[in-house]
Formats: structure tokens, sequence, C-alpha cells
């Protein structure tokens, strides 16, 4: 199989594949997860200011007070690798033809140099955070394979994205397979890891604000 | 610089300055030292005239076509005064038995020496029916012209990769030379068809050097395929700053803006034709406003269309309906199993363990 074989493979039939494993397991896992239902609270709500399952989405956005200091390299690395995985997915104008196929929205590109500025600091970012994962003590302890198994379904097609128009290591046409094929293998284990949380994020953070609300605590 | 060579580009209104400027190109396109121009010069002028046999198989003689025609009068296309052409079936004045006597002839009288040059896939389905010459199969005579070759040279993407003849569903068993020959060296010179100036640097190059152009890992020689047509693109400046032509009229279109989103295949291609141009340097695919189809690279007829662009999918998404309903009816029907556990869970009046939440 050449290069061009490959690449027009994982843009064809592999692409199939995985966008179909993706939309059954995203499917699946929603209508499971919000079919599963709690019982009715009977008691009285008790109303307190800022507890509700609305102050609880934004809320749990920003890091409780004292924390940042605790545990920076948590707070701020998430939040740029979060963001810069945005703007390079969202950005490229490669990224937002895809889109647009697919579902028919499109919206202006960033400049390339832009989108490959987000992609190094997101590099840098998670790697800063796998270092800290490994690092700390507790973080190391908490850590499971699925922990380190997701990192690298992240950061794989930011890499091989990035070494592509880079043109490192690989040739283009080898390089953007790879990218492609790591970008498959993420929305093939997205919906059955914690990656899932892309999608369950808003709605446990309300589920949560609104229990506890119900209780009168502003979580 | 004396030589017959010289003296035939004299009659034909080509002097011995144009001459030497062109190989001066060729060596500069090949990215040889500057001396390599005078010495191809020479030993072009020398006329060795080594004996080259062009077989043609499945093929549109469109390489033919490109190396003779490029324009007028060719350089390119005297390249063929410095070689003894012994066999070639479209420029040949020889015809049926006395052609393949020909042919038989330059291979015995220069066993061992003489360059093969292939344009067209060899097809093998029906034991090579699907093209004859002269009631023999092209794979039949491949082989045999093969074994007494110094190298081989595959002209156009058919012989260097199968081309278009094996394009899904490839209804003849359509291969490449270099699936059949596998012990002599073989250059790939692909292109649909290839750029004249290539054709001519190999051969330019193996009559001065007595030996083939480095070569990557496809065959093809690195000094013309070394590079992407992308990176070597004009227009490639409007690629970064994300300013695409959308349709073939539009005002994009007009600036001269990329043609990544019509389906431009310049990022996946290597080949020359954003240095070397075409029709005497005149323009290329992308400079006459249309993107790169990609032909110099192998299976380009089958890398998902030639308007759509790479990001794109190569084929529409066929399960990805069928896996969206699936996955909801899974879901609807885990859930309701979780509803009826949790129901009867209730009605048992179970509770809840700490070895429940761990789950």
């Amino acid at each position: 199989m050449t290069d061009l074989q490959f690449l027009t493979w994982v843009r064809g039939p592999g692409l199939d594949i995985a966008v179909g494993i993706f939309l059954l397991g995203v499917l699946w896992r929603l209508f499971e997860i919000y079919s599963l239902g709690r019982s009715k609270d009977l008691s009285a709500p008790r109303r307190t200011p800022g507890a509700s399952g609305l102050h609880t989405v934004f809320r749990r956005s920003l890091p409780p007070p004292g924390m940042l200091k605790c545990s920076p390299v948590s707070y701020l690395g998430g939040y740029i690798f979060h963001i810069g995985l945005a703007i390079v997915v969202f950005g490229f104008a490669p990224h937002i033809l895809l889109i647009r196929n697919l579902t028919g929205l499109s919206w202006p590109a960033l400049p390339s140099q832009f989108v490959d500025l987000a992609a190094v600091v997101t590099m840098a970012a998670m790697t800063v955070m796998l270092a800290d994962r490994i690092n700390k003590p507790a973080k190391r302890f908490l850590s499971t394979f699925e922990d380190w198994f997701t990192w690298a379904a992240t950061f794989l097609p930011v890499l091989t994205g990035w070494m592509a128009v880079q043109h490192l290591l690989l040739p283009y046409t080898a390089m953007l397979a790879l990218h492609i094929l790591s970008v498959e293998i993420l929305l093939i284990v997205l919906p059955f890891t914690k990656l899932f949380h892309a999608f369950t994020l808003f709605g446990s953070r309300w589920y949560n604000g609104k229990v506890n609300g119900h209780r009168g605590v502003p979580v | 610089m004396q030589g017959s060579l010289v003296d035939a580009f004299a009659r034909q209104g080509v002097s011995r300055r144009s001459f030497l400027k062109y190989c001066a190109t060729l060596a500069s396109m090949m990215a040889l030292p500057p001396v390599a121009g005078r010495a191809m010069a020479e030993a072009m002028a020398a006329a060795r005239r080594p004996s080259v046999i062009w077989l043609p198989f499945q093929e549109c003689t469109g390489c033919t076509e490109s190396i003779t025609r490029s324009h007028s009068p060719t350089i390119e296309g005297m390249i063929f005064d410095m070689i003894s052409l012994d066999y070639q079936e479209t420029l040949m004045a020889a015809a049926g038995h006395q052609a393949e006597a020909a042919r038989l002839n330059a291979m015995q009288d220069n066993a061992g020496k003489y360059l093969l040059i292939v344009d067209g896939s060899i097809p093998l389905g029906r034991d090579g029916a699907y093209s004859c010459i002269g009631g023999r199969s092209n794979v039949e005579m491949l082989k045999e012209a093969a074994q007494g070759a110094a190298a081989v040279v595959a002209v156009g993407s058919c012989a260097a990769f199968g081309g278009i003849p094996r394009a899904n569903p490839n209804p003849t068993g359509a291969v490449s030379v270099s699936d059949i020959v596998k012990d002599k060296p073989i250059v790939n010179i692909p292109g649909c068809p290839p750029i004249p100036v290539v054709m001519t640097g190999v051969l330019a190059h193996y009559l001065t050097f007595g030996s083939l152009p480095e070569l990557d890992a496809k065959g093809r020689p690195k000094a013309f395929f070394g590079e992407t047509i992308h990176d070597r693109c004009y227009r490639r400046p409007f690629y970064d700053q994300g300013k695409f032509a959308k349709t073939f009229d539009d005002e994009g279109a007009r600036n001269g803006w990329c043609l990544f989103e019509l389906g431009c295949k310049g990022p996946v291609t290597h080949n020359a034709c954003a240095t070397a141009k075409w029709n005497g340097g005149t323009s290329w695919p992308v400079e006459s406003g249309h993107g790169c189809l990609g032909c110099s690279e192998p299976d380009f007829w089958d890398a998902g269309g030639f308007y759509k662009a790479l990001s794109l999918p190569a084929d529409p998404l066929g399960i990805a309906g069928a896996a969206a309903v699936a996955g909801a009816a899974v879901g609807v029907g885990i859930g309701f199993a979780n509803r009826a556990k949790q129901g009867a869970a209730k009605s048992a009046h179970e509770t809840t363990t700490l070895a429940d939440l761990e789950k």
C-alpha cells in the first residue's frame, strides 16, 4: 500500500467506519445516561442565591478559592490545552471544510500560522500536564490506564497534524494519513472513555447543581 | 564543441549557444553542479548514440506526444537525435514484421547495453491478451526486452504505477513495469503525461554519467520529484492566509487564490510542474486555474475525486446513518433494561451498598 492509497483509505472506508462507531457510541451512551433518571426528591426545595444547575455549569469552569495556587498546572494547563484544541480543531481551514462537508456549517478560518502556534502551545501544555501527572504522587496514584491512553489519543492527532503541516519525519502524504487515522482512533474511543465528557460535561454539571441547589447548597 | 548532434541542431535553427543553455538548465534542474551542464553538452554532442528500445504497451501515446510535441522546434524532441531509437512504434517508419525484426536486431546487437523505455501498463488478465503487439502479449515482450537491458525507464504513470488502466476495477489486471521486472535498475518518470524536460533530463544524465540519477522510494528521480507541487506553488501564500477559491469563477479564482478547496492534490503530489512548467515554460495546470490532479502519484485516479478537497471524505459516508439509528436503539434498549432493573430493585426493597457505588 502506497502513501496515497493509505491516505485514500483513511479518507474513505476508514472515516466511514470511525464516524459510524462514533455516532453509534455517542447516541448509545447519551440515551443510556439520560434515560437513567433518579427518583423524585420529595422534600421542599431550599432556595439559596447562586444554587442552581445553570450556576454550577459556569461555576465549575472556575477554580474554587485557593485551588489555583494549590494546583496551577491542572487549571492553567487545562485551560490552555482545551482552548488550543478548540482553535486547532475549529479554526484550521481544512478542518472547517470537512465540517462544512459533513454538516453544512462553516465559518471563516484563522491564518494557518496562528493555528500552527496554537498547536505548539497545546502540545506544550499537554506535555507539562503529563509530566505533572507523572510527578505528583497523588495524581499518579489516581491515574489508570484510561488516563494515559486518552492523553495519547488526544495528543497524537495534534502532533501528527502539526508534523504533517511542518513536513517533519515522514512525507506529507503519509503523515496526513497518520493524522487522519489518529483522529479516527480518537473518534472511535471517544464515546467509550472519559473523553465522553465532551458531551456529558454540561449535563452532569447541571445535574449536580440542580440536586445540590434543591438542598440549598451552591456548589 | 563539435559533433553530429550540434550540426543537426544548427540545421534546425538551434544554435550551439541555445544547446549549451539548455544543458545548463537541465543540469541546474537536476541540482547538479554548474560544470555538469558543460559535461552534459559534451557527452550529448559526442553522440555515443546508445541503443534505445521504446515499448508502448497499454497506453494512449500521450507520453510520446508530450516529449515530441512539447513546443516547436523542440530540443526535448531532438533528444531522439542523440540516441539510436531502434524501436518506437509511433515514430518509426517500419511496420509489421520489419518493425519486430528491428527490435530483435537491436536487442541482439546491443545485448546488456541498451536502454529500455516503456510507456503504458502491462495487462496480466487473460494471460495478457488485452494488449498484444505482433501477436505477443505485452508481459512476454517486456520480460524478453528487459533481460538484455542495461536499465529500464518507465515513462508515464501507466508504466510507472499502472496508471489509468489500473484504476478500480482494473478490468485488464494492469500492473506497472516494476511489478514485472525485478532484476534491473528502473527509473519511474510518472505523470499523465510526464514533463518533457524530466524525460530528457534522465536520458541526458544517463548519457553523461552512464548511470541513473538518484531516485526516491517510488523510483522517481529526486531532482524532479523531491518536492510537492504545493511546496513550490506560487499560490501557496494564499493557502497560508486561508484565502481559497470556492468555485472556478468566483472572486477568489479571479484573484488567483489557492485551489485547495476545489480539489487540488498539490499537497500530496511530487512533481516539477510548479518549477519546470509546461509548453516551453508558458504555464502549468494551477497557473491556468485548475487544481493539480496528482497524476504523478500511484493510483491518483482512485484518490477520492479530482474536485474533492484533500480534507474531505473520499467516499460518501455509508454506514453513518445506520450506525446512528443502531446506537440510539441500543441506548434506548439499555435504558429500558435499566428502568426494569430499578423497578425490580425498588419493589424488592434492595439497598445500595458501597460496592454498588464502586461499579
